[in-house]
């Protein structure tokens, strides 16, 4: 189906990607794989003719074909759906289908609403989605919203379709749906480029891989004759080891509880407590209250009722600044709106938590500012060109680090983090574990949101399992299992009553 | 490769200077009496009320506001001040009353926008003419004067220093202090922060409200300093000057290169927009062009550095 051969390119004297081989067959869903900044994205935008390449052979069904816009890569069929999805909130689920190729009398502006409602729903129904297409996006969950994505790709007849790390914002229930759809789009003929951080969804959906490393490719292997530590080992260009290194920590006193913490329509009665050396998984499907409750903890959003305890006292936190001060820390779930200012360079953003420390009556001392990058960087091994770099340019590993940096330079005693790993890469995932590991060792108390039940299973002391807004059951380390954490994540006993 | 982008970024700090070279150079061949220190010290008295109103504009701009109250904060400053004199008041209490007037007007739009969460646009668009108002019913709809002997206040809008006159030397210290301000204090920072990224400054512990409540004051204070300065300059305060000026401020400040999204820019960019603006409306009329076509031109400049700011970019 396509056939590219030899790709180079270089940005600006950086070579990016060096003699890369790429083949897809009709039909297979070919997952890409690589550490951030390995050169995935740079090769699907030559691709999808978002950029040109500086040498080789791109060849679609037989035919050799070079891009100089999307346009042309989109009317072979090539569709590349991106991590950021582009469905309008405010639209009916056919009106974003059809956004740019509106059905129209006689191509007069004057739009054929109940035609495009009946296509909409046929090619809904073809995905196996079950909704109404005079739904309003926003209605729908963001798992839906990725399979209304796909629609959108096939409405335009296409014949490639690239993910980007498609599952980063889905729950596992969403996920099934997902694969679902992509596996009837296997059957039609389509081909799939799959491109993911997560193991265990390539290996469960894959039919082949190939790993980029440094803008190489590394070789192709057929997803059956392959395994896990085989994969990492191209991609990292060594054995990992442990994917969860082992915590030794001490366990000691309760640094923080809630009792009966309760806001409105968002988590209801929930009490629990997380102790110095320990890390508390809080696991749940999307929408379950995780973030909400954090974000309450952390006093980011107030409390309807309950209680807040710091070291066994209780405290009223109305905002984030009366959190820092009793030593919490919160790593937020999505670094790029509520993590990081990504115009600012490192340094500002290792700052911004840091103003008054740094800071001496108000006025700034450069060199306490630099002492904190520079403490950062070899603790955390961030890797950057220097203090000034701006956060957008780095990758997502990188980024992680640096909004983890921003909290360790106030020694926090409680440190809360919300879905720590999503988007980083396999690497940088078990550098954030070893730091969260150290933390531990030294006496801090650390809470972990997380949705990948790998992650919640290698790392908890203990879990917490959330649904629709209740704290279902708390769970030890010898009661573990993905099964047993599901169980109560999709509503427990109480779901069988319903 | 780090001098390589620190100069990168030095040229396009330096984009806003090189058009302001450039139309100074334009002016002065066309007519040679521009550069003359007469007429320069000129445009920069006329360049200090729309400079001093212009920096408080920058702080607001970079958190991402706006403020349309700035001229009718100018002329209910000046009026207080004015009628306070006119009425025999010590005349540096009268100034200190109008100062602190303004600096309440901008407090409240701060308190409006930050705990009332209304869009800045909005909130000042009303409180433009909500002062604006005032300003009328304080003053009866006429203007103030019969202001007295007073040195210092004379001095604040016509004096001399050292040749220099006042105003322009109150704005050059006021950039001074501004300056040192954003750049060198956790405050500046707190300031780009929350225009950068609201929400992850208030979830790294900064209080957005409280920011945004001190640069709408400081705002208000710096409106008040230029009302009170055109108010010595005419020797009478006008219930309805200040009308428009926001326009000019808002325009220094982008000419000046900083973002109306906020987060980005730079105070002295904005003094150079000031700048840019005041040799137009002085070269313009030297040069005898209409006082129509002028706006036509000043909107064009204006255009223009935003289109080629963009292509930067």
């Amino acid at each position: 189906m396509i056939e590219m051969r030899g790709i180079d390119k270089s940005f600006s004297g950086v070579h990016v990607l060096k003699k890369v081989d790429f083949t897809l067959k009709k039909g297979e869903v070919h997952a890409l794989m690589g550490e951030n900044g390995a050169g995935k994205s740079t090769l699907m935008k030559i691709l999808s003719g978002i950029h040109m390449r500086d040498e080789g052979t791109i060849t679609v069904a037989g035919r050799e074909v070079v891009y100089k816009h999307p346009k042309q890569a989109e009317k072979d069929g090539i569709a590349v759906i991106h991590q950021e999805l582009n469905i309008l909130p405010e639209l009916t689920i056919a009106e974003n289908l059809f956004l740019g190729n509106e059905k129209t009398v006689k191509n007069l502006g004057w739009m054929k609403t109940k035609e495009m409602n009946r296509m909409a729903a046929e090619q809904l129904e073809q995905l196996g989605l079950n909704v109404k297409p005079t739904t309003l996006a926003k209605h729908l969950s963001v798992g839906k919203q990725q399979i209304i994505e796909i629609a959108k790709s096939l409405m335009t007849n296409a014949k490639v379709i690239v993910m980007d790390e498609p599952t980063a914002a889905l729950t596992d229930r969403e996920i099934d749906t997902l694969f679902t759809t992509i596996r009837k789009l296997k059957e039609q003929g389509v081909s799939l480029i799959y491109i993911s951080h997560r193991m265990e969804e390539i290996f469960s959906i894959c039919d082949r891989i190939t790993v980029l490393r440094d803008g190489e490719s590394i070789g192709t292997k057929v997803i059956k004759e392959t395994d896990f530590d085989e994969i990492v080992s191209m991609m990292v260009g060594r054995q990992l080891g442990e994917r969860f290194p082992i915590r030794k920590s001490k366990i000691g006193n309760v640094k923080l509880a809630v009792e009966g913490l309760t806001r409105k329509d968002e988590f209801k009665d929930v009490s629990l407590e997380v102790k110095a050396g320990e890390i508390l998984g809080i696991s749940g499907l999307m929408g379950a209250g995780r973030s909400e409750l954090v974000e309450t903890i952390f006093g980011y959003r107030n409390e309807d009722q309950g209680k807040i305890l710091i070291d066994g006292k209780p405290l009223k936190l109305k905002n984030p600044q009366d959190a820092i001060e009793q030593g919490i820390a919160f790593v937020s779930e999505d670094r790029k709106s509520k993590g990081l200012v990504i115009d600012f360079s490192i340094r500002d953003n290792l700052n911004m938590s840091n103003l008054t420390t740094l800071s001496n009556k108000g006025w700034m001392v450069h060199g306490n500012e630099l002492s904190l990058y520079k403490e950062m960087v070899s603790r955390l091994s961030i890797r950057s060109s220097g203090s000034e770099q701006k956060a957008k340019s780095l990758s997502g590993g990188n980024q992680q680090k640096v909004v983890i940096g921003k909290w360790l330079g106030m020694r926090p005693k409680v440190l809360i983090l919300d879905e720590p790993t999503r988007g980083v890469d396999v690497g940088a995932k078990k550098e954030i574990y070893s730091i969260m590991n150290d933390l531990a060792d030294q006496g801090v108390a650390i809470i972990m949101v997380s949705s990948e039940l790998p992650e919640i299973i290698g790392m908890s002391t203990r879990v917490a399992v959330m649904c629709e807004g209740k704290l279902m059951t708390t769970l030890d380390k010898h009661e573990f299992s993905e099964e047993r954490i599901m169980h109560f994540a999709t509503g427990g006993d109480k779901h069988v009553r319903k | 490769m780090f001098g390589n982008k620190r100069l990168t970024s030095l040229l396009g700090m330096l984009g806003p200077f090189i058009g302001l070279l450039l139309i100074v150079t334009i002016i002065t061949i066309l007519n040679p009496s521009f550069l003359t220190i007469d007429n320069l010290l000129n445009v920069l008295r006329q360049v200090s009320i729309n400079a001093l109103i212009a920096f408080g504009m920058t702080f607001v701009i970079l958190t991402g506001g706006i403020d349309l109250s700035v001229g009718s904060t100018l002329a209910f400053s000046g009026a207080v001040t004015a009628t306070m004199m006119a009425s025999g008041i010590d005349p540096l209490i009268a100034i200190l009353s109008g100062l602190i007037i303004g600096t309440l007007l901008g407090a409240f739009n701060g308190f409006i926008i930050a705990k009332g969460k209304v869009a800045p646009f909005i909130a000042t668009l009303a409180t433009m003419t909500i002062y604006r108002g005032l300003t009328l019913m304080f003053t009866d709809g006429r203007p103030v004067s019969g202001l007295g002997e007073s040195t210092l206040f004379e001095m604040m809008g016509k004096g001399y220093f050292f040749g220099i006159p006042v105003p322009a030397m109150t704005t050059m210290v006021t950039f001074l202090i501004l300056y040192l301000l954003l750049k060198k204090t956790t405050f500046g920072r707190r300031v780009y922060a929350v225009g950068g990224n609201e929400e992850a400054a208030i979830l790294s512990g900064i209080s957005a409200t409280r920011i945004k409540i001190y640069v709408y004051s400081l705002t208000g204070f710096l409106a008040a300093l230029a009302g009170i300065i055109l108010t010595s300059r005419l020797n009478s305060a006008q219930p309805t000057a200040g009308q428009m000026y926001e326009l000019d401020a808002i325009a220094a400040v982008v000419l000046g290169g900083t973002s109306l999204t906020g987060g980005k820019g730079w105070i002295v960019g904005t003094i150079i927009g000031a700048l840019i603006i005041g040799v137009l409306n002085n070269g313009l009329n030297l040069l005898g062009v209409s006082s129509f076509f002028q706006q036509v031109v000043k909107g064009s400049v204006i255009l223009l550095a935003v289109l080629l700011d963009r292509k930067k970019a």
